[in-house]
């Protein structure tokens, strides 16, 4: 079992073979792993056809911003990238999605090795019912690390990645519901990067926050980057405007507009782009 | 307000609404009051049935209610004094067993009737549970009585606690599996996008988070069986001394305060009322202390 504590060191767990979790967790300094190359997707809810003909493609490290009215798919599409659909009953997927060039829906995913690599933080903050220091290294304890030094090195290092450590370090043992909204948010930001994970997808992770606390998390989203390769649903506009290098429109489940956001708030090439962004409906 | 108006037709219409409206005040405000009242007593009801139950519990009982009656056991006949000890270490020992038995099936099926079953089985499930619930708890002691007591050829406090188990089960099972249904599934969702296995998930964050209501269905259960007489009857089968093992038959206080309180001797009708002061106490303190740890549980999930 390979584990990352600083940026070159490397800690070898006995008893896991370390090429296998090379492969599994995508060892990053190898190479820059966390692309998503999204082909020909359909999706069904039933018999309703939620997502038409996606085609998408992210490089690593970078932020996607997925907008669009509500309904228009964008969530489902983002709950594609970690098969959490896979939940919900008779839906059903056509077509592949590519991370790091393998289909996650070929048969032989694994989808628990999936999530680890494809991490992710929900609207509502989702603590889970344990203290603030159990939680962060919950992740870890459940592929069987017992190592005190791995674990608390790894909840520092993720608390102080999430901008929280300063905020909880005198009381870790406490329990993570005592968190505030915006702090709740990011020990979920915390608890999904102590995994190591390439990609983490955020649906609407603002939206029940406020300013002050969004701004918090869009800064931490900035300097994650660096690292991760993040897409983002959001509601906001201005906070795709924001935060993200490339933008997504989403309108009854098909791409309307995929470009860099830069271009796609100052020149779109649609029309329906542009009468969303400067509110004409939605 | 145009529309509005020309939707209420005219002055005259209003006229006939408003003036309807004012004739009924009267009438509306004595039986706003009138309900609220006889509504209010039905509620005093409950108040007064359990302390007039409580009230002649201790007139009866409390003169025979002394440390002996904790620490010794029953004399003979003639005698007087003496205590139920025996019985009162009995029910514990019974509970205990009960525990073991209707603790980990109850609350196995209702994890798995919430988070695994297809919902058809479920229902059909819940309602065999339900069914189950409204055995009498006579029948649990004949079911007992043939597939644990005959068996082992004897009455014995093993099958007294299977007895008691087996009528926990179905409540446990059910109050379990509202309360785990009741855990947000975005706490299943944020643990299983984690990647961690739906069981590992199951375990250590959804029962976790449900782990109050479900202690307080087990709370609410051992009460209710602590008090069970009809079950004991052919399987625990009482016993007047200290038993040794728990393939003999076990002393239980509801046994011994139906024992007594048939009898002809008034010390042991005083005994008797001793006894179910005793019962009802052991109930209190359970449903109290099931009250404080979901109060305190609660302190730490919410975060208060």
């Amino acid at each position: 079992m390979l584990l990352k504590t600083k940026d070159n060191e490397r800690i070898i767990v006995p008893g896991v073979p370390a090429d296998l979790n090379d492969i599994q967790n995508g060892y990053k300094s190898m190479s820059q792993k966390g692309s998503i190359k999204v082909k020909d997707l359909n999706f069904y809810y039933g018999t309703l056809h939620a997502l038409k003909n996606i085609t998408l493609s992210i490089e690593p490290r970078q932020i996607v911003a997925m907008i669009g009215p509500s309904g228009c798919g964008k969530s489902t599409l983002l709950r594609l990238f970690n098969r959490m659909n896979d939940l919900i009953p008779l839906t059903r997927v056509e077509g592949e999605i590519l991370i790091d060039g393998v289909n996650i829906y070929d048969k032989n995913t694994d989808v628990v090795s999936l999530r680890r690599r494809v991490g992710m933080v929900f609207q509502k903050s989702t603590p889970f019912p344990k203290s603030i220091y159990d939680n962060i290294a919950y992740g870890l304890r459940i592929v069987g690390i017992k190592d005190r030094h791995i674990l608390d090195g790894t909840v520092e290092k993720s608390l102080k990645r999430a901008a929280l450590w300063d905020e909880v370090k005198d009381h870790l043992g406490k329990s993570a519901m005592s968190l505030s909204g915006g702090q709740q948010q990011r020990l979920c930001i915390a608890r999904a990067i102590a995994v190591d994970p390439e990609i983490i997808l955020m649906d609407e992770p603002c939206s029940a926050l406020d300013p002050i606390a969004t701004a918090r998390i869009e800064e931490l989203m900035g300097t994650l980057k660096e690292d991760y390769t993040i897409v983002i649903v959001t509601h906001n506009m201005q906070q795709a405007a924001r935060v993200s290098d490339k933008t997504a429109f989403l309108m009854h489940g098909q791409i309307i507009e995929f470009t860099k956001t830069t271009d796609f708030f100052t020149k779109p090439s649609n029309k329906i782009t542009e009468d969303y962004i400067t509110g004409r409906f939605g | 307000m145009v529309s509005y108006q020309r939707s209420c037709g005219s002055d005259q219409m209003k006229d006939v609404i408003h003036n309807a409206y004012n004739r009924t005040r009267t009438q509306r405000f004595l039986w706003n009051n009138a309900m609220v009242y006889i509504l209010s007593l039905c509620a005093l009801g409950i108040l007064c049935i359990l302390f007039l139950i409580l009230f002649h519990l201790f007139v009866q009982g409390i003169s025979s209610l002394n440390l002996n009656f904790f620490t010794h056991l029953p004399k003979p006949v003639g005698e007087t004094g003496g205590g139920m000890a025996n019985g009162i270490l009995g029910t514990f020992t019974l509970l205990g067993l009960a525990i073991c038995v209707g603790v980990p099936i109850g609350l196995g099926a209702g994890v798995y009737l919430s988070e695994y079953a297809d919902q058809r089985f479920a229902q059909t499930v819940r309602f065999m549970a339900d069914v189950m619930n409204g055995i009498p708890s006579i029948v649990y002691g004949i079911f007992a009585y043939i597939v644990c007591v005959l068996p082992m050829k004897g009455f014995s406090a093993l099958s007294g606690g299977f007895s008691l188990g087996i009528m926990m089960i179905p409540m446990i099972s059910r109050t379990s599996e509202q309360f785990v249904r009741m855990v947000p599934s975005q706490l299943r969702e944020a643990g299983l996008a984690l990647g961690v296995p739906k069981w590992r998930v199951t375990v250590d964050i959804v029962i976790p988070a449900a782990l109050a209501g479900i202690t307080t269905g087990i709370m609410v259960a051992l009460a209710r069986v602590a008090g069970e007489t009809a079950p004991l009857l052919f399987t625990a089968f009482g016993n007047r001394y200290w038993q040794h093992s728990l393939t003999q038959p076990i002393a239980a206080l509801p046994l011994q305060v139906f024992t007594y309180a048939i009898s002809p001797f008034d010390d042991w009708h005083r005994q008797a009322w001793a006894g179910a002061i005793v019962l009802i106490l052991m109930v209190f303190l359970i449903n109290g202390w099931a009250q404080f740890y979901v109060m305190r549980r609660n302190r730490w999930t919410s975060g208060k």
